[in-house]
């Protein structure tokens, strides 16, 4: 189920704040904008994070990799509390947003609030079933944003943001499904980027995706770590070492090496990560 | 860990090999040289340069190998530290055996054999070189970091060296009637020689780096 779907609850029925309660404007570079510290998360019985701890940097790509099951979309998606749609599950540890430290995996934290400042976008498109203008306004009704020029000028800034404006600033009305992979792609960036979330999480958003339409991506990503802090995980190590600055490899649920990106792929410290990013994994 | 891509390893190795002869090579080039000038042969010398085509070739392969490599595997880490070190050392041995033809074509240049107590010094300094250049291909080729530092710490020694000859052939020129010219081809082959030792400190930071993915830090000059 979509993040963004969720976002549809009827509890919502005021404008809710953009800015984290507290949040200082205009952090720079060398700010941390999560902490990540001794989270452990299990499904049920099993435990799929042991102990993980890792900053998320402020305005910056950060890459998790790791072979399949290691936990890597597990963590990602503790960010927006996904794991929360199903029972059974459990969290323990803190992912805390900064500056003013709101644990959003926290007990008394509303999952509603967490996904309004931390926006997803997942591995196959999967825009709504409307309009592309409808798409991208959704998550601003969901805030109970409903002025039609504001809707209007934030659904224009959200789509020139995630670069598909030229595309279809013609079309707005016509059906999102029209749009080839890559666009409807680029529409569902649009979509999370629309609401201003503090933290963008990709969830390998190129894998469906021909080459062209990942190097678009791609570069969007590049470009769109100006503004937004975002987390993003892939099976492309080749992916991972052009567009992040720092990267995390994790193996059986635990962070085994967190550093920046060129050391990672250069000079890595842990034996694991070496045969994991040579292909010697197995 | 052997590479889930059997080729990966294959063809990393065989660069490898390869160039750990192509080092061989120039170290044989190099003594060979030293060989030309104390005896004065100018038909080994005239080997010599021609056996310099053969370097430049083994450059020009290694380089193109490792070019397919990275384009064909997109490799990490020492993956990819293997080619970028091998295209490099490979092109200071390419420059060791530059010298060591150029100081074949002196000896054939030279008027007459220069004297031994002039002679010997300068090919002392070679020897120096030959074995610094031969260690460091040892290391390469048994991925020796420990062997490749030893090489890099010891640099001074060869440029110490270098200056003693210097000041013996500079002396010489003073109180000898010889032609300045043979002098001054002393005095480029000494050079020659000191650039050897150059290039395999070079090397041995490269291997280091390859090894360990860790720059060793300037190192001491003197």
């Amino acid at each position: 189920m979509n993040a963004a779907t969720q976002l549809r609850s009827p509890a919502v029925s005021t404008p809710l704040p953009l800015a984290i309660p507290g949040a200082i404007p205009g952090t720079t570079d060398a700010q941390i904008r999560a902490q990540v510290s001794d989270l452990n998360f299990w499904y049920g019985k099993f435990q799929a994070l042991h102990g993980v701890s890792m900053p998320i940097h402020d305005r910056q790509v950060t890459a998790i990799i790791g072979p399949s099951g290691c936990g890597k979309s597990t963590l990602l998606r503790c960010f927006n509390r996904i794991h929360d749609l199903y029972l059974g599950v459990r969290y323990e540890g803190a992912i805390e947003l900064m500056p003013d430290r709101l644990n959003l995996v926290g007990k008394a934290v509303d999952p509603i609030l967490v996904r309004l400042m931390v926006g997803m976008v997942f591995q196959k498109p999967n825009p709504f079933p409307k309009s592309i203008f409808e798409n991208v306004a959704s998550g601003l009704y969901v805030r109970g944003i409903r002025n039609k020029g504001e809707v209007e000028g934030r659904v224009e800034h959200a789509l020139k943001q995630a670069a598909i404006w030229d595309e279809v600033s013609d079309r707005l009305k016509k059906p999102a499904y029209e749009l080839s992979g890559g666009q409807q792609q680029r529409l569902c960036i649009a979509r999370a980027l629309a609401p201003e979330p503090k933290l963008l999480l990709l969830d390998e958003p190129t894998s469906a995706l021909d080459p062209i339409a990942t190097a678009k991506i791609e570069s969007l990503i590049d470009d769109l770590a100006e503004q937004v802090t975002i987390v993003i995980v892939t099976h492309n190590m080749g992916q991972a070492a052009r567009i992040s600055d720092h990267t995390a490899f994790m193996h059986l649920g635990k962070l085994v090496e967190f550093g920046e990106t060129e050391q990672i792929f250069t000079s890595p410290q842990a034996e694991q990560t070496r045969d994991y990013v040579t292909g010697r994994y197995g | 860990m052997e590479h889930t891509v059997k080729a990966v390893d294959d063809q990393l190795n065989a660069m490898t090999r390869d160039l750990a002869a192509m080092g061989d090579l120039a170290v044989a080039q190099v003594r060979a040289a030293i060989d030309v000038f104390l005896r004065h042969d100018l038909t080994a010398a005239a080997k010599v340069v021609r056996g310099d085509d053969a370097l430049d070739l083994q450059d020009a392969d290694i380089e193109r190998r490792a070019v397919r490599f990275i384009a064909l595997h997109q490799p990490m880490a020492d993956d990819l530290r293997r080619p970028i070190a091998a295209m490099k050392i490979a092109m200071q041995l390419e420059r060791c055996g530059d010298l060591a033809k150029n100081i074949a074509k002196r000896v054939g240049r030279m008027d007459a054999p220069a004297d031994a107590d002039q002679a010997e010094p300068v090919a002392g300094l070679g020897r120096l070189a030959a074995e610094r250049l031969s260690s460091v291909v040892d290391a390469y080729r048994a991925s020796d970091a420990q062997g490749a530092y030893n090489v890099w710490v010891r640099d001074t020694e060869i440029d110490e060296l270098h200056e003693k000859v210097l000041a013996g052939l500079i002396e010489a020129m003073a109180r000898e009637s010889r032609a300045l010219g043979d002098f001054a081809h002393l005095l480029f082959i000494a050079k020659n020689l000191e650039r050897i030792g150059d290039h395999a400190t070079n090397i041995a930071e490269l291997v280091h780096y390859q090894i360990t993915g860790a720059d060793l830090a300037d190192r001491p000059k003197l």
